[in-house]
């Protein structure tokens, strides 16, 4: 996966902030993941419009004290088990919008 | 919960939410009624209603008796070995054919509870034991063998029985409340026809002593996840189900409890 892709959440994915902690659920099969902390910012910035390197700059690297390699390094290893699993949809261009509700509502 | 009857017909009330159940064969309305006696309904305002054909046990049988439930074209579709049963989700009526035997009508009617709850987003039936004393209900969760059949035996006596296994929250007024269920576990004694504010839902398990810890909010939603009855392959109701677990495990507070299987316990419910 390219640091420049773009990340988008499913539309099969139940999402909530609840307790300082990002809850995702596949409405497919019903998998849970809980995301704290900068997994649960960078959640929070998939909406498919900037890539991947520029979100981590931009909401990681520029709030905690962590450097960009080892920051992207972290984001594609999330991205891709998140994507494993149907959470996340990867793109090699900006989905103008129409995909990436960050969180499923009735 | 409640039942009244009038001539080949039953209704049942659980929750709040009334299903009327219409039905040619005395034996079965005979069997319903007794089943789940001691409750009153309101028959003109029946939320749901089912007209019910018996059938012989041999036809049923030939079914798979894996569970399943599925929507088509508007209609919830529920199948089971013993039992097929059809629903609109917009009228709120439909068939049921199954043998005559409790067990049937007891799943179906848990299954169009949850679909029911899921479909309002207001509430689902939590595998746990529930209970009322000084006017607040408290759930107990966990696994079978964690305790939920256990707490309730040692309950004393001002303490009132809603369920040893599927407890009913639904959220009304914006308030959580438990209802008493007719859906009984190893203690083969259905709840009391009350319901209560619900204080707590508790995570049970077996210690060497008494004691509550507070559960995250997160690790609070996940815990009633695992343990909401929900039947359906259903990605919209799935997504209603989650935020419903969300929203009570933000609004009732959750906690662990590991008890010592004796009466103690109840002291720190009083």
């Amino acid at each position: 996966m390219s640091r420049n892709a773009y990340v988008s959440v499913s539309p099969d994915v139940a999402a909530r902030m609840i307790g300082g902690e990002m809850m995702v659920m596949s409405v497919r099969d019903s998998t849970l993941f809980v995301l704290n902390g900068t997994a649960a910012v960078l959640w929070e910035s998939f909406d498919g419009t900037a890539p991947l390197a520029q979100i981590v700059s931009r909401r990681i690297c520029a709030e905690y004290d962590i450097g960009e390699d080892e920051a992207i390094r972290d984001a594609e290893a999330l991205v891709a088990q998140l994507a494993s699993r149907g959470l996340l949809v990867i793109s090699e261009s900006p989905s103008a919008g129409e995909v990436g509700t960050n969180s499923w509502r009735p | 919960m409640s039942v009244a009857t009038a001539a080949g017909s039953v209704s049942v009330g659980i929750g709040g939410l009334t299903v009327r159940l219409l039905c040619a064969d005395a034996r079965f309305l005979r069997l319903v009624r007794n089943r789940y006696a001691g409750f009153t309904g309101d028959w003109a305002h029946a939320d749901c209603e089912f007209t019910v054909d018996v059938t012989t046990p041999r036809l049923a049988s030939a079914e798979s008796d894996d569970l399943r439930v599925e929507f088509d074209a508007g209609r919830w579709v529920i199948t089971r070995g013993d039992f097929r049963a059809e629903f609109d989700s917009f009228t709120r009526r439909g068939r049921i054919r199954q043998a005559l035997n409790p067990y049937a009508i007891d799943s179906i009617l848990r299954i169009v509870h949850t679909l029911v709850l899921a479909e309002s987003g207001e509430g689902f039936l939590l595998h746990s034991a529930s209970a009322v004393r000084g006017g607040r209900a408290f759930c107990f969760a966990g696994v079978s063998g964690a305790g939920k059949t256990t707490i309730t035996r040692l309950a004393p006596p001002d303490v009132t029985l809603l369920t040893d296994e599927i407890s009913y929250v639904r959220r009304q007024s914006g308030t959580y409340w438990a209802f008493g269920t007719p859906f009984a576990g190893e203690l083969g004694v259905p709840g009391d026809n009350v319901k209560a504010p619900l204080a707590a839902v508790y995570l049970l398990s077996h210690a060497p002593a008494n004691r509550i810890e507070p559960v995250a909010p997160a690790e609070a939603a996940e815990a009633l996840l695992r343990n909401i009855l929900f039947f359906a392959a259903d990605h919209g109701l799935v997504g209603r189900v989650f935020s419903a677990a969300c929203d009570a495990a933000e609004a009732v507070p959750v906690r662990r409890l590991a008890f010592v299987p004796d009466a103690r316990v109840w002291e720190l419910m009083s």
